[in-house]
């Protein structure tokens, strides 16, 4: 009887009940995340390397030797050109995509499923699948070129040339980001009173007057919100480099992620791994910040 | 200035029928109202002439030239909806300009224009504001200040006094109504609201179940309903209706009085066993069923605060209702039928 009460109450306490139910979470996050972080934050600072024993500090000096270095740069540079052009394609082919997906058609249930499958299968299996497509024998895409009668011979070498490979890499990054973009558009979309559209009408906007005026203004926090997701996990993804062509052809392809896991893990020098990981921390963070406050300028109700 | 004509308008929504078979003609200038129930077809009927539904059949001709399919914006028409749709993210002066911009008026014309149509409305202080920082009577303004910057020659307004509150709702009727006898376009009205449509009207028409029941002026539908549902739907409280023989005898609870009240002119008499008084102030409500030859059927009566004879409940009188003023109705069509006998 006494025992049965005892549970009763702690499961009725309010000073208990709460904290107790998401423990787990914190303590997933405080494990996986937050500790990790914080390694990766002194080791950035220290001379750490794959083969333990040392772990003293030595201030800036990773920072500073990393940031000098061509591949460096080169891998600067690619993380901010993938992800802008990704980005921006992303933003015109999604709202295309949402709006296509305002009206009734039959087998809009079906579409709507399909485009969603790019974001939810996972990432290494949908990279692998590209390796296929790009594959400079096996290419179905040289294939199809053929049958088309465009290209003669051998056909490209999708992931062999260096600008082939970076519009590969921007392609798979747009593939990949395009249903997580509409999704979160559709609902924007949706939110618009249809009465405004109604309103628009009789007033007499065409089309374009229509979209930039009216819809595009009011979808806008929405669009900044979608803009940021893509733009975090654009910069910050290596798997689809790693998967596609190892940062190649020689190095053409690096991005700061993958450059940090070939410098640290491959490479066993963890501190200057740690460096060029961390680099980008502090710009997304003040990206992230910007966005925020611009979709919150935005906002009209 | 133009009129609006709907001839054996139909609107399926797959097999059910919104509009079925509406045939009407506007005069130029008239203020006809859309008056009926939820679900009556008459919001899908503006929204057909308004040109955002198209007919399934029949014709729907504005300035006598048929509009069937062209879209909204080649109708130069205009529309106050009932959530007013004004642009959230536009301040009130880019909300009236919108229209003007979107029909390639010159940009040095469009301040004036848009002055002239805030005046109208008195809202020109307000031009620089957002709608989120109206209240519900400026929204509905600027709402109606857009409308009519276009000039167009009809004005269509679904329900747009159903958001303001009660009083707001009185005076917004009384300023909608001048402002349309001075500018002079034919303007169609929605409404659920019966003494809206009456108060407003030149004449209603009124709907249910997506056909037209009665056309006509106010005086016309609460004097001479074509058929029982007028006869309920108009007037507060309805009129009484009890059956009869084999037909259905029609009389306002304003004209039903106790035998005392009436003099020389010809009258018929009930015996009204009262249930309930309801004191409103300007008037009382009496309760009550009638017995005898009516078997019990429950009827009301109005009788104006002037009239201080004390009725009490649980009581029986003789309340009496003058012959003109009796209506007729069959009892299976529900249509008005000549008078008879009682």
């Amino acid at each position: 009887m006494s025992d049965e009460k005892r549970r009763v109450a702690i499961l009725d306490s309010e000073r208990w009940l709460g904290p107790l139910l998401i423990g787990p979470a914190v303590l997933y996050i405080f494990l996986l995340v937050g500790v990790p972080f914080f390694m990766a934050l002194y080791y950035s600072v220290s001379n750490t390397t794959t083969g333990g024993g040392t772990m003293g500090f030595v201030g800036l000096r990773n920072f500073t030797a990393v940031v000098g270095t061509p591949k460096f740069q080169t891998a600067l540079k690619n993380t901010v050109i993938f992800g802008l052009i990704s980005q921006v394609l992303v933003l015109v082919l999604s709202n295309a995509l949402a709006l296509a997906l305002q009206g009734d058609f039959p087998g809009k249930r079906l579409i709507r499923f399909l485009i969603l499958l790019p974001w939810v299968a996972p990432i290494s299996i949908g990279t692998i699948a590209w390796l296929w497509i790009f594959d400079s024998t096996y290419s179905v895409l040289n294939w199809l070129l053929r049958m088309a009668g465009l290209i003669h011979g051998q056909g490209y070498m999708w992931l062999g040339l260096p600008h082939l490979a970076m519009g590969s890499v921007i392609a798979v990054h747009v593939w990949r980001q395009l249903p997580l973009a509409t999704v979160i558009l559709l609902a924007g979309y949706g939110s618009i009173p249809q009465d405004i559209h109604d309103a628009a009408a009789v007033d007499g906007a065409g089309f374009w007057r229509h979209f930039f005026q009216v819809t595009l203004p009011l979808i806008l926090p929405i669009s900044l919100v979608a803009l940021l997701f893509g733009l975090i996990f654009t910069f910050t993804d290596m798997v689809i480099i790693y998967n596609l062509t190892r940062g190649g052809p020689f190095d053409t392809t690096q991005v700061l992620a993958s450059l940090a896991f070939y410098t640290g893990i491959a490479g066993g020098d963890l501190a200057e791994g740690a460096a060029i990981a961390l680099f980008l921390f502090p710009l997304l963070l003040a990206v992230a910040l910007g966005f925020l406050i611009i979709a919150h300028r935005a906002e009209v109700t | 200035m133009a009129t609006v004509e709907t001839r054996g308008i139909k609107k399926f929504f797959g097999d059910v029928a919104a509009v079925n078979g509406v045939s009407l003609l506007t005069k130029d200038g008239e203020f006809l109202v859309l008056l009926g129930p939820s679900g009556c077809g008459k919001s899908t009927l503006l929204r057909m002439i308004a040109g955002f539904e198209t007919p399934t059949e029949g014709e729907l001709l504005i300035g006598g030239k048929v509009m069937n399919d062209l879209p909204p914006r080649a109708r130069k028409i205009a529309m106050v909806f009932q959530s007013y749709a004004l642009y959230p993210h536009m301040t009130v002066f880019k909300n009236i300009a919108f229209p003007l911009k979107a029909q390639g008026v010159a940009k040095t014309l469009i301040p004036q224009k848009v002055d002239w149509a805030a005046s109208l409305f008195g809202i020109g202080h307000l031009l620089q504001r957002k709608p989120r920082e109206l209240s519900g009577g400026e929204r509905q303004r600027v709402a109606l200040a857009r409308a009519l910057v276009r000039e167009p020659s009809v004005f269509l307004l679904d329900e747009p006094l159903s958001n303001l509150d009660a009083q707001l709702r009185a005076s917004a009727r009384d300023e909608l109504q001048q402002f349309q006898r001075r500018i002079g376009t034919t303007t169609i009205y929605v409404t659920h609201d019966q003494v809206e449509a009456m108060g407003l009207g030149d004449r209603i028409v009124v709907m249910k179940a997506g056909a037209v029941r009665q056309i006509g002026t106010p005086e016309e539908i609460y004097d001479e309903p074509a058929d029982t549902f007028v006869a309920g739907f108009v007037g507060s409280p309805p009129m009484n209706l009890v059956r009869h023989r084999d037909y259905i005898l029609g009389f306002r609870p304003e004209n039903f009085h106790p035998k005392i009240l009436n003099g020389n002119t010809k009258i018929v008499a009930f015996r009204f066993n009262v249930t309930r008084v309801e004191y409103l102030g300007a008037d009382r409500l009496i309760y009550g069923t009638l017995i005898g030859d009516f078997s019990d059927q429950k009827v009301i009566a109005r009788l104006p605060a002037t009239v201080t004879v004390k009725i009490e409940p649980a009581n029986s009188y003789d309340f009496t209702v003058p012959e003109s003023e009796l209506k007729f109705f069959d009892a299976a069509t529900e249509l008005r039928i000549a008078p008879r006998p009682v």
